[in-house]
């Protein structure tokens, strides 16, 4: 299977607000608000604009953020999740 | 219509029409000392009427219109028309209101500082404001915070505070010389009973207060007090607001700010003589 890239959903329509362990964004096309827990705020900050192969991504969370626990399975799911809701896209 | 009335709460300015002369007499009673909406120009409109025009006479039941309404609301009987005007009146602000975010909350001031209450129905909002409104605190609403989206700010909106069921007689004994509206026993909500805010509170309603402290207020348990971690906080205040959603991200931004910079706290009482004694230490507190 190709290393897909992923990219988050350009910052001008997300507003961000960090509140504790939980994350609140607001996704202006959809108008939905999302409240976000590890290891997704850290997978939005990963990507930015720019994009991330899954196997970079994957690689950075665990070194940047110590999520080495997170297998490729979940990561799979929670991007999936990302992808479902419009805050990140796939390439 | 035949008969109407119009009166400002706060920012908000209404009109309720109705087809019988008596709701229109009982809001020009409780209501007499509100101002009329600025320039005559209200927000919102209300509509009393019959579903039949036999039905003004005739077993007369109080159909509830307006600019929002709701299609499946039931009709009451007229001798509880002055809900019906109350709820016709909180209907428009639930489902019309958008030059604010609305929290179901009540909300009392000291020092220009505002104390928000909510929680579900029964947790004694209205009771405890009601009765703060007695003690010191300024009265700025028993059901709906409205904060003004670019400051922050909370503005006050001091309808008739609505006492339900045993709610009625605890505010009777501890607002002595309180004005009350009548008694209306068996409505759908059980029996209701209005009091009109101090004159303080009507003539400080066009005065904002800063968001100082949230309370979740919980009736019927041991004292006890808890912090709320601002994401519980930002979903209770969300489940809290009637149009979150609707006013899109100017909620989400004055939402999130409230939730960031008020401190928030769960307090549950046996009694109000106890919650009222927890609120204030809390408010010392800060």
């Amino acid at each position: 299977m190709p290393d897909r890239l992923y990219r988050m959903e350009r910052p001008e329509n997300l507003r961000v607000a960090h509140l504790d362990s939980f994350t609140a964004v607001y996704h202006r096309n959809s108008g939905i608000t999302h409240l976000i827990t590890a290891p997704a705020p850290e997978i939005l900050a990963t990507l930015g604009e720019a994009g991330m192969t899954f196997t970079a991504l994957r690689e950075t969370l665990a070194s940047a953020y110590e999520l080495g626990d997170l297998d490729d399975a979940a990561l799979a799911a929670r991007l999936d999740e990302l992808v479902a809701a419009g805050l990140v896209s796939t390439a | 219509m035949r008969h109407v009335f119009s009166v400002r709460i706060g920012p908000v300015g209404f009109r309720i029409g109705s087809d019988w002369r008596a709701p229109i007499a009982q809001l020009e009673s409780l209501y007499a000392d509100y101002p009329a909406p600025r320039d005559g120009v209200p927000d919102f409109n209300v509509r009393l009427f019959a579903a039949r025009p036999w039905r003004r006479f005739m077993r007369p039941a109080v159909m509830i219109g307006g600019d929002f309404v709701l299609p499946e609301a039931a009709p009451l009987p007229l001798a509880q028309g002055l809900l019906a005007a109350e709820m016709g009146m909180n209907l428009q602000m639930a489902l019309g209101q958008r030059r604010f975010l609305l929290l179901h909350a009540s909300v009392v001031e000291r020092d220009g500082r505002a104390l928000l209450m909510t929680g579900i129905s029964g947790a004694g909002k209205s009771t405890l404001a009601a009765l703060l409104g007695a003690r010191g605190w300024r009265l700025m609403g028993d059901e709906f915070a409205l904060v003004d989206p670019e400051s922050g700010a909370i503005h006050a909106f001091p309808r008739l505070v609505s006492l339900k069921n045993e709610a009625i007689g605890v505010v009777e004994a501890g607002v002595p010389g309180g004005r009350f509206g009548p008694l209306l026993a068996g409505t759908p909500k059980g029996d209701i009973r209005h009091l009109v805010p101090e004159a303080a509170a009507l003539a400080a309603m066009d005065k904002p207060a800063e968001p100082a402290l949230i309370l979740f207020p919980r009736f019927g348990f041991d004292p006890a007090e808890r912090d709320v971690l601002p994401s519980e906080v930002f979903v209770r205040l969300t489940q809290a607001s009637t149009n979150y959603v609707a006013i899109g991200e100017r909620g989400f931004d004055a939402l999130t700010r409230i939730v960031k910079t008020v401190p928030a706290r769960a307090i549950d009482y046996p009694d109000t003589d106890s919650a009222i004694a927890q609120v204030e230490a809390l408010w010392a507190a800060l």
